[in-house]
């Protein structure tokens, strides 16, 4: 069984819920099984769509690894404000250095 | 109308319906009720990643059993509904059980097509809709990998030729056997078609056109081949037949609710009875032309979902967006938006023999829909122009240096 990793979410209301996700799985999958309000993640998690669009939180951004060019493209024309922080959470692989993460969903998806 | 609302069928848009029932403040019941018995899952990664290294089930949730607990949602898995009461507004399970609707969604998504032919129930034959469905896949490709026996795919569209990619990938030899003369033909445009086709070639798949199936052959009880017509053998470990879906609108057929290849939706996704809503692939959604507009897509589930929600809660959300779809074969990604049935013109951006472009579909003058390979930023900037009602010209598309989303912040 792989660590769980806690993650601090946001959820467009302003509701704080934390979530225990497993090391390996992407941020989107594990906010959303878990219920987390906010991911409409309609591909699945195939970088194909933009609607598990995030805003990581400033001091955590420089800790993941920089979006690829698909995510940097998908990101130009994400529905809600885009922002220093936005991010795909498909693309987020959550591991242990990741423990404490903390990331706020947008009003909007689509 | 009120609750209590049942929802019968757990997949993406009886998911979004509880939750959006949940979103817009309704506190009553909501019972979602699922035919299979893994809690909702996404299908898209079916015939792609989870094929390749099929992950752990969670991660295919769209939302764990417990997070719709948490939320009040019932959720009955493993039930299968025989019946809609309509006279006494109750559905009516398998085991003789029934249930009391103030208001009802079905969500029943759709049924594979089969092939009418000899040999087509043999063991090795596989059709892909289920979780189920991609372990059977996902067992017979090891079982072609370690005994270097092919896969023969059925059918030249998304499910096929993403399942043809993902066992070419595993190392399989593969032929794709195409009844028409070109790939995905009912969704794109010849130079799209020719495009997929160039790469799948590319990548060692041995395509074939305008084939008429005759039979499967078996040894055994199990697939060994697929004849065609004209009196060809190709050997076959095994065989995904990926020849399309029909919507599974049985039950609320046998009810007497207005369906045509489809239960028939008005734009808020309401049926013919007014305490009945539907959403997703089980769908036939009447336009304002009067024509029907049947979509097999999550953003359908999605969007036509929230919209049943809504209708259940007795508003109007009309779903009226672009409709967008996606496939990805290898590192091919394709990216649709609109409708381009009726096209008179194409328009290219970027470089078609690379397989990196985007044709961008004109009806008298009019943008109407854009495929794009490999071109993410003008899918992206596509859907938006297309929501507005925006169309470049023929020069802007064109030409690359020109930035398409400057239309969009004018």
């Amino acid at each position: 069984m792989p660590a769980a990793v806690q993650v601090n979410c946001i959820e467009p209301n302003g509701q704080r819920v934390k979530v225990l996700i497993s090391d390996g799985w992407s941020l989107m999958q594990g906010a959303r099984a878990q219920g987390v309000q906010g991911i409409d993640a309609e591909c699945g998690g195939a970088c194909s769509c933009a609607t598990c669009h995030c805003y990581v939180a400033a001091d955590w951004l420089a800790r993941l690894p920089p979006p690829g060019e698909s995510e940097t493209q998908m990101l130009l024309n994400v529905a809600a404000e885009r922002r220093a922080g936005s991010r795909l959470a498909c693309q987020i692989r959550v591991t242990a250095e990741l423990d404490g993460l903390v990331v706020e969903f947008p009003e909007r998806q689509v | 109308m009120s609750g209590p609302f049942v929802i019968v069928g757990a997949g993406q848009a009886g998911v979004q319906i509880a939750e959006s029932l949940r979103q817009e403040k309704y506190e009553g019941p909501v019972t979602l009720i699922g035919a299979e018995a893994h809690a909702p899952y996404n299908r898209p990664p079916l015939s792609k990643r989870f094929l390749l290294d099929r992950p752990e089930l969670a991660a295919l949730a769209i939302r764990g059993p417990e997070a719709l607990q948490r939320r009040q949602i019932d959720l009955q898995l493993h039930t299968q509904v025989t019946a809609i009461d309509r006279q006494s507004r109750e559905v009516v399970l398998v085991d003789g059980r029934r249930i009391s609707y103030g208001g009802l969604a079905l969500t029943t998504g759709a049924r594979l097509k089969t092939l009418p032919l000899p040999g087509a129930q043999l063991a090795g034959v596989f059709g892909l809709r289920t979780i189920d469905d991609a372990l059977n896949i996902g067992a017979a490709l090891d079982h072609c990998l370690s005994t270097a026996a092919p896969l023969v795919v059925i059918g030249g569209g998304f499910i096929g030729l993403e399942i043809a990619a993902t066992a070419r990938k595993r190392g399989i030899e593969v032929t794709v056997l195409e009844g028409l003369g070109r790939l995905m033909s009912r969704v794109v445009a010849p130079i799209v078609s020719d495009a997929a086709a160039r790469v799948h070639v590319a990548h060692g798949v041995r395509l074939l056109f305008d084939v008429r199936i005759a039979a499967l052959e078996g040894r055994l009880g199990a697939v060994s081949a697929v004849r065609t017509a004209d009196g060809q053998l190709y050997p076959a470990g095994c065989v995904v037949v990926g020849v399309g879906v029909n919507p599974e609108d049985s039950l609320a057929s046998a009810a007497g609710l207005e369906c045509e290849r489809g239960i028939i939706v008005d734009e808020c996704a309401r049926s013919s009875d007014p305490l009945i809503v539907a959403a997703g692939d089980c769908t036939a959604r009447r336009r304002a032309d009067g024509s029907l507009l049947r979509l097999e897509s999550v953003q359908n589930a999605v969007e036509q979902g929230k919209s049943a929600a809504a209708a259940l809660l007795g508003r109007q959300r009309p779903f009226t967006a672009a409709p967008w779809f996606w496939s990805d074969q290898y590192d091919l990604k394709l990216q649709m938006v609109g409708l381009s049935q009726g096209y008179d013109e194409i328009v290219t951006r970027g470089n078609p023999d690379q397989s990196a472009f985007s044709a961008y579909y004109l009806r008298a003058g009019k943008l109407i829909a854009v495929d794009s390979l490999s071109r993410i930023a003008d899918h992206m900037n596509a859907r938006k122009l297309l929501d507005r009602g925006l169309t470049p010209t023929a020069a802007q598309i064109a030409d690359e240096a020109f930035d398409l989303g400057s239309l969009l912040r004018a």
